[in-house]
């Protein structure tokens, strides 16, 4: 008995994988050439001959075997596999200068002294961000509790409630979110420090921040909130709930995966937000666990303090802070990216 | 071949009011309108209780948006308005300061896609009436193989009551739906095309179990499916719309409607030679 085998006819054949790397390797060879001879110089020019190159030879193959569709189709695909790179090259190139600038500066005592004790020209074994730390995540914390409320409530209005003034509530939150965070700041300093605190925390800052963040948070609230078929809201009245039980029962937790990312799209404006924070919290050097009084300092601040100190200890000190923030960041999106995957289960 | 009228004989004939709750629901001269367009027109109509009423015609004469009236749905779209009056036990659920959740839970819905709520399990599902009303119940586990049994889906189910009610199939789900809708002791159950996505297999349990169901409640549903509407009712409402606002035709008991209905325009639909 004969038994047929499985195979995979589409997938591409060793001669044609070996014809691409072929045409690969004549491609930089061919850039190499290219640039040593001719006057162009530098990575850029590398890059932009490698890129057309690439590009004509791929196309002049697919055109050669199949025709000017082939060619066409070629062509597009490296183009697209191009951007792609370019996207990427940005974003690698700066976690690559952020890590090897910040290492040299993580040491343990970065993690377990403020800088209250230490001066800028100070060993990096003397002194350390602790209270830098605990500043943002006292900040992203106060502006969450108060932002993530409004929001949500924000979203409902629109998508529930559908009331008289989500027309011009809808607009004014989009314009919100374009608000330069210096403005949201100096509001709060015009608004709430000078007349009523007349002095620096952690708290005008967060209020600050709490601006920056709502109209994130209720944006992306309103978007995955729509996206919850109306069939599961007359469900639930059909069923005898009242409009409100029906959206604390059936809507919000149908919604909470997208819920939990707009929270986190909300902690990402605002995690690194610098300019309101120069103005509200007064940057301490101090771990200040009280954010409604005294000054408190934070990650963003440090590092613009620490440059601007201009000795070598300090400016290795602001990359490590820079090093420490997109660390925090990326933590913070990941496990909530993490919580809202997991599935629920009993 | 059968015809649809040998079908409609097939099945016995009942005594209607033997073992129902109240004393029914009617609806009396009940208009609809979306905006400016008048989606419906005078339409009067009595359900006995514990028959099995199946409103029939084609596209967009009504019958959904009839059906929404009976338990205050249809207000749910922005521009709706209505006209008329729907009696249950004798009093008009439209009247002023009636409490429209309590109506609600009097007259359950079964839709047309199923939509377990998708953040629960399987049992919470089945309960989530209960909570969603806030009623009490003293027995929850009973409650929930109760309604499970009575929707024919407890023996699929009952060994993964904590799985979640997206994990079944459609048919499946469908029944889990009919089973939150029972949860809550309704008088009557108003079904919105419930077969219409589901696979002829899925469709004979869930018509075993409207037939099952009407010993208790009244069931009005609606249907495309004329051999449905021949199996499982009691009485048969014809709906058409002229191009204009949709109206009913004509209403009888079922097997007069698919052996001699009265209006032309209902033989030549049941006869299939139009819709």
């Amino acid at each position: 008995m004969s038994t047929v085998q499985p195979t995979r006819p589409w997938v591409a054949s060793k001669q044609d994988r070996l014809r691409d790397a072929l045409i690969f390797v004549g491609a930089i060879v061919f850039t190499y050439l290219l640039v040593e001879v001719t006057p162009l110089k530098g990575k850029l020019a590398y890059f932009i001959v490698f890129f057309f190159s690439l590009m004509i030879a791929n196309g002049f193959t697919g055109g050669l075997r199949f025709g000017f569709p082939a060619a066409k189709d070629a062509i597009i695909k490296t183009l697209v596999a191009f951007g792609a790179v370019v996207t990427v090259i940005p974003i690698a190139s700066i976690l690559g200068t952020v890590i090897s600038k910040g290492y040299k500066g993580i040491k343990l005592n970065l993690f377990t002294q403020d800088m209250s004790m230490a001066t800028p020209t100070d060993p990096l074994n003397n002194g350390g961000i602790l209270h830098a730390i605990t500043g943002t995540l006292t900040l992203v914390a106060l502006a969450l509790i108060m932002s993530v409320p409004l929001g949500i409530l924000t979203a409902l209005y629109l998508t529930e409630i559908k009331g008289r003034f989500s027309k011009p509530i809808k607009f004014l939150v989009q314009a919100m979110s374009g608000v330069p965070s210096i403005v949201a700041g100096l509001f709060i300093l015009s608004a709430v420090l000078y007349p009523i605190t007349k002095s620096y925390s952690g708290f005008m800052g967060a209020l600050a921040l709490t601006i920056l963040m709502i109209p994130t948070v209720a944006r992306t609230s309103e978007e995955v909130l729509n996206l919850i078929p109306q069939d599961l809201r007359e469900a639930g009245t059909a069923l005898g709930g009242t409009q409100w039980r029906t959206v604390a029962m059936i809507v919000l937790p149908a919604a909470r995966s997208g819920l939990i990312t707009a929270m986190i799209l909300g902690v990402a404006r605002i995690a690194g937000e610098t300019a309101p924070l120069l103005l509200l919290t007064g940057g301490g050097d101090k771990v200040n666990p009280n954010p409604f009084s005294g000054s408190m300092g934070s990650l963003p601040y440090y590092i613009w303090k620490s440059f601007n100190a201009g000795s070598e200890e300090s400016i290795t000190r602001a990359w490590a802070g820079l090093l420490v923030l997109v660390v925090l960041v990326l933590f913070l999106f990941t496990s909530a990216r993490f919580l809202s995957t997991r599935k629920v289960s009993r | 071949m059968t015809s649809l009228s040998d079908v409609a004989n097939a099945v016995a004939p009942r005594v209607p009011g033997t073992r129902a709750l109240g004393t029914g629901l009617e609806a009396r001269g009940i208009h609809a309108w979306f905006g400016k367009h008048h989606a419906l027109e005078n339409v009067s109509l009595d359900f006995a209780p514990g028959t099995v009423t199946a409103l029939i015609g084609p596209s967009g004469c009504g019958k959904s948006t009839f059906i929404r009236t009976l338990n205050r749905m249809h207000e749910f779209i922005p521009s709706a308005a209505m006209a008329g009056e729907v009696l249950l036990d004798g009093k008009d659920v439209y009247a002023p300061g009636t409490d429209v959740t309590k109506i609600r839970l009097q007259i359950g819905m079964v839709f047309q896609k199923p939509n377990p709520f998708p953040s629960m399990t399987i049992g919470e599902n089945v309960l989530s009436g209960l909570k969603l009303a806030q009623l009490k119940v003293e027995n929850k586990d009973d409650l929930l193989e109760e309604c499970l049994e009575r929707a024919g889906l407890w023996k699929e189910v009952k060994d993964r009551l904590g799985a979640h009610g997206g994990s079944l199939s459609g048919g499946q789900q469908q029944r889990l739906c009919i089973a939150r809708a029972l949860a809550v002791k309704p008088q009557v159950l108003l079904m919105d095309e419930p077969c219409s996505a589901l696979d002829p297999g899925s469709t004979l349990r869930i018509e075993e179990t409207i037939r099952q169901l009407s010993e208790t409640m009244t069931i009005v549903i609606v249907t495309h499916n004329m051999q449905q509407a021949a199996r499982v009712s009691d009485y048969t409402a014809f709906f058409l719309s002229d191009g204009g606002p949709g109206q009913m035709i004509e209403v009888a008991p079922t097997t007069e409607i698919f052996s001699r209905p009265k209006d032309k325009r209902t033989e030549d639909y049941v006869t299939g030679r139009f819709g």
